[in-house]
């Protein structure tokens, strides 16, 4: 495992956007499948679903409400796409990363803070109830996830004495942070799933409300607020390799290559677990976020600060 | 050069989105124009090789107006957030004292007697700058907290309409509480 990493340069930053396209469009066809299978329906049509949608989505003419805030909408939609795109710059793939910043830690916990923003804007935009209902639902949950999240990114950064994601990556040659930091690690998923609006948090786009947040989209809008909200997904996944899954570390493969499968083990977690958890009521999340996960991460940084003191 | 370009780009958009915050008529985009100011301030920062500084700046910043377009949008009265509402009131004394804090404040960052740079900045401004917050005033720091936690407890408890003898009955034994909500966690 290099400790240095080099800039990857524009082309690199188009493939890191090549990749998270591509691991996206994988994680929607196993979510499709996995539900297919669920429900005893044929899998074949799902293998294809998010071409078919993409294409179905591209010819579909774009409708808005009345008076919807057309720009907070739009910009709503596509910066989830965005956010996710400049959370894999962190990831360092291999010994090239897209972006090296010494305080890459702090820098993907503000960005996942901009999903708030962004979510919220997706329900309040459309200027209809069921979109709003969603939007609210999210900031709720976001409420009870974010501050867990973020004192589980605390644990590694304090372990690796350092926000740069590269050198917290390098810090694991010997133990990989997922072993004496499960907690974190565990804390640090939910929070992967309630930004991405998967599994137990997907009541902002949830069926009761028509579909929430996502419920007025249609055309190109939705096209991008869905394909926003599976890159976030593989985004966070691909955030914990570095973080406690010990970066490209791994033998005989080369390390961009172990830190692609790496994503996808995460990923299939994720998705093995969605269909196994019920959804929660955001009202329900909030006791649970702040009772049990923020007092179960704290000790966990607690642990890990005194291992640090004690190890010198 | 590109340096330059930036610096005045990300101040011309503070500057611009700043003044949006009053001239929209929507408390969504008011809220999100000042994020937007206050990103690019952030920004500004991240020039001056603050990376820290500027990204805390980004993260504190968005996260606050998140929540505040989330209170006003739930407090207001009359439920006018909903509706296109002016941003002023009282414009003419709001001119006359933003004019003159703009002019003084303009005029003090213009006027100053800046000090030339003496020695250089340290490699690590992340850990310098930590060093010194937390290094001499540790002392200070670890009694201000408490202080503050004990306030915003207290604050919430002076401001909740319900006491824990709604809650858990006048001789506190009633289990689990009469909450309007259920918890999370089967209390």
């Amino acid at each position: 495992m290099p400790d240095t990493v080099t800039a990857a340069g524009p082309w690199g930053a188009l493939l890191a956007g090549v990749l998270l396209v591509v691991l996206a469009a994988a994680a929607l066809v196993a979510e499709g499948v996995l539900a297919a299978r669920a429900r005893g329906g044929p899998v074949g049509p799902e293998l294809t679903r998010p071409l078919d949608e993409t294409l179905r989505l591209l010819r579909q003419r774009r409708r808005a409400p009345v008076s919807a805030d057309l720009l907070l909408w739009r910009v709503a939609g596509g910066g989830l796409v965005v956010v996710a795109l400049l959370m894999v710059a962190l990831v360092p793939l291999g010994n090239r990363v897209v972006a090296d910043l010494d305080v890459g830690v702090v820098w993907f916990t503000a960005l996942d803070v901009l999903v708030w923003a962004l979510v919220w804007l997706l329900g309040w935009g459309a200027n209809a109830a069921y979109s709003l209902v969603g939007g609210y639902r999210f900031l709720a949950l976001a409420l009870a996830y974010e501050l867990p999240l973020m004192f589980a990114l605390v644990a590694p950064a304090l372990a690796a004495s350092s926000l740069d994601v590269a050198e917290v990556a390098a810090a694991q040659d010997d133990l990989w942070f997922v072993v004496w930091m499960p907690v974190a690690f565990v804390v640090f998923l939910v929070g992967v799933a309630a930004f991405s609006v998967r599994g137990p948090f997907t009541s902002p786009a949830g069926a009761d409300v028509a579909g929430g947040v996502l419920c007025e989209l249609s055309g190109v809008d939705r096209l991008v607020a869905r394909a926003g909200l599976a890159c976030l997904l593989v985004a966070g996944s691909a955030f914990a390799v570095p973080m406690f899954l010990g970066g490209g570390a791994g033998p005989v493969l080369p390390g961009w290559l172990w830190v692609l499968l790496k994503t996808a083990a995460v990923l299939t977690l994720l998705l093995a677990l969605r269909r196994r958890l019920p959804v929660v009521r955001p009202e329900l999340a909030m006791e649970v976020g702040w009772v049990v996960l923020l007092p179960a991460v704290l000790m966990q940084d607690l642990v890990v600060a005194v291992v640090v003191a004690v190890r010198g | 050069m590109l340096l330059d370009v930036l610096f005045w780009g990300l101040g011309t958009v503070a500057v611009a989105s700043a003044v949006a915050v009053f001239v929209v008529d929507s408390m969504a985009r008011a809220t999100y124009a000042l994020a937007v100011s206050f990103v690019a301030v952030g920004l500004t920062l991240l020039l001056m090789e603050q990376g820290y500084l500027g990204v805390l700046v980004v993260l504190m910043m968005v996260m606050e107006m998140a929540v505040m377009g989330v209170y006003m949008v739930m407090f207001m009265g009359m439920n006018p957030a909903l509706m296109p509402m002016s941003m002023v009131h009282d414009k003419r004394a709001a001119l006359v004292v933003s004019v003159l804090a703009f002019v003084v404040l303009g005029a003090g960052a213009l006027l100053v007697p800046w000090p030339s740079r003496r020695g250089l900045p340290d490699p690590d401004v992340t850990a310098a700058l930590g060093e010194s917050l937390m290094g001499p005033q540790m002392l200070t720091m670890v009694v201000v907290s408490p202080v503050m936690v004990a306030t915003i407890v207290t604050g919430v408890v002076l401001a909740a309409g319900r006491t824990r003898y709604d809650r858990f009955g006048d001789d506190l034994d009633v289990r689990p509480p009469r909450d309007p909500q259920r918890g999370g966690v089967g209390r």
